[in-house]
């Protein structure tokens, strides 16, 4: 006689925007597995239990960002979240917090891809140089000034973290300004005086508080709320300069 | 087709532990705040003679008020370890091209802190 | 350019924010344990005291140590009522009122350290 097979319970939640009903949470009893992640759970509840089941995936690596999920109350990627920190207990999967939910787990992310257009996370330069000028040349040291900002995935679990994006939907948010920062100090970039106008607004980085859940949860290591601080402090330090200099503010 | 939108609740912060603890280190100014308005009024007790400043050191004395400035005391030893540990993360420092660890500079701030600490309880006691 | 205002109000709450780390706790147990408890024995006797205080340096450091925070506090206690009550409508308000008290209280200071 062999052991049943190891289940464990997953709570997710659904809701269909025509179906008119509010939002549910639906039981599904999945098999465990020692290497098995939350995505992995997901899709065997795709394929063998329930259809209906809409989410977002892709790498499963955690290197894309789509799979961003709240597993128990707290924002994870699906794909780096294994079943084994909460089995036996039930696991809950919610779509993002502080977005709106267009279907079951999906969420509607316009507004952060309006977000990070604003902060043009682009090479901003003056002038283009032409070809015949060649590549552009960076050190080792200039490369370090802005590499761990540039790792950052896109996959929004700071802005689900922050309870000041939540609060105040017009913030632009932890990764858009972490991302700024990524050009900002980018040697290559001449384009920090633009981008000044959206951080340097009371919706810009003035929205954050420094509750520093954004960092916590980023699985990039991006450290969005240091980018923000960081900006905070050059922002202020531009205005006092601004101030002081004999002849006035401009 | 309508997209389903979560208020915050109005307490959000009792959500999570940190959140707990981020409310903690912001009301932790209103104590800091209230502790120096006494400290004004024991400044002003000493500009108005020995039996002012005397009678003021007997209203500190009273069990009360000691429990205040022992929760102010905690309050603001809250602040300093929190807002010591975040600085490294506004000011970067680099040294001939290498960053300067976080904590290597959360170590400096602290010693800062002690050894101000320690001037100014000599400066008021030992001299 | 005219941006936002946030960078003055950010400079004090940070500057606020430093002097309160460093300074309060240690002047907590001074003065709200060592004197009334009488562990600094005849060191902080009001003669002693009314001399140290009254030194230039001394009214300087204690007008920063009492207005600063104070600017600090106003700052926190701006956005945790704005954020903790969802009172973002009243937000320039609630941003007068907190620089505002602060100010007076500032002011008072100033007023306290003149006198020593």
């Amino acid at each position: 006689m062999t052991m049943p097979e190891p289940t464990v319970s997953l709570e997710i939640f659904r809701y269909q925007p025509d179906g008119g009903g509010p939002s549910t949470f639906q039981r599904y009893q999945v098999p465990y597995h020692e290497d098995w992640v939350v995505l992995d759970a997901i899709n065997y509840i795709k394929d063998q239990l329930d259809g209906t089941l809409a989410y977002r995936w892709s790498c499963r690596m955690g290197v894309c960002g789509s799979c961003g999920m709240m597993i128990n109350g707290v924002p994870k990627l699906s794909c780096a979240t294994f079943l084994k920190e909460y089995y036996p207990h039930p696991i809950r999967v919610e779509p993002l917090a502080n977005f709106p939910i267009e279907r079951d787990l999906v969420i509607v992310l316009d507004d952060f891809m309006k977000k990070l257009s604003q902060v043009q996370p682009w090479i901003v330069r003056a002038a283009e140089p032409p070809l015949s000028a060649g590549e552009y040349r960076q050190t080792p040291e200039q490369l370090d000034q802005y590499k761990q900002f540039s790792m950052c995935l896109n996959c929004m679990l700071c802005y689900a973290a922050c309870p000041m994006y939540g609060l105040k939907p017009l913030f632009l948010g932890p990764a858009a300004i972490a991302l700024a920062h990524r050009y900002n100090l980018d040697s290559r970039d001449e384009g920090r005086a633009t981008r000044q106008d959206v951080l340097d607004d009371e919706h810009g980085v003035w929205d954050c508080t420094l509750v520093g859940e954004c960092t916590t949860v980023c699985p990039a290591d991006v450290d969005p709320a240091a980018a923000i601080q960081q900006i905070k402090l050059s922002t202020a330090l531009d205005w006092l300069k601004r101030t002081l200099r004999p002849g006035g503010t401009t | 087709m309508k997209a389903l939108v979560r208020p915050m609740p109005l307490l959000w912060w009792l959500r999570s532990r940190a959140y707990v603890l981020f409310m903690v280190r912001e009301l932790t100014s209103v104590l800091i705040a209230a502790y120096l308005v006494v400290f004004l009024i024991f400044l002003q007790r000493i500009a108005a003679g020995p039996s002012s400043y005397e009678s003021f050191l007997r209203w500190l004395a009273q069990p009360a008020v000691l429990a205040f400035h022992l929760v102010a005391l905690a309050a603001a030893l809250y602040h300093s370890v929190t807002w010591l540990q975040l600085t490294p993360m506004t000011i970067v420092m680099r040294i001939r091209g290498r960053r300067v660890p976080a904590a290597t500079i959360v170590a400096a701030n602290f010693a800062v802190w002690g050894a101000l600490s320690v001037l100014i309880v000599w400066l008021v006691v030992g001299t | 350019m005219r941006r936002s205002a946030e960078p003055f109000w950010w400079l004090l709450f940070a500057a606020g924010g430093t002097v309160a780390a460093l300074l309060v706790p240690v002047s907590i147990a001074l003065t709200g344990l060592a004197a009334p408890l009488g562990w600094g024995g005849t060191t902080l006797q009001h003669a002693r005291l009314a001399a140290l205080v009254s030194h230039p340096i001394a009214r300087l450091y204690l007008f920063v140590l009492i207005a600063l925070p104070w600017f600090h506090a106003a700052h926190r206690i701006r956005f945790t009522l704005a954020e903790g009550l969802q009172l973002h409508q009243a937000g320039r308000l609630l941003a007068a009122i907190c620089y505002g008290t602060a100010s007076v209280g500032a002011a008072l200071a100033l007023l306290a350290v003149v006198r020593l």
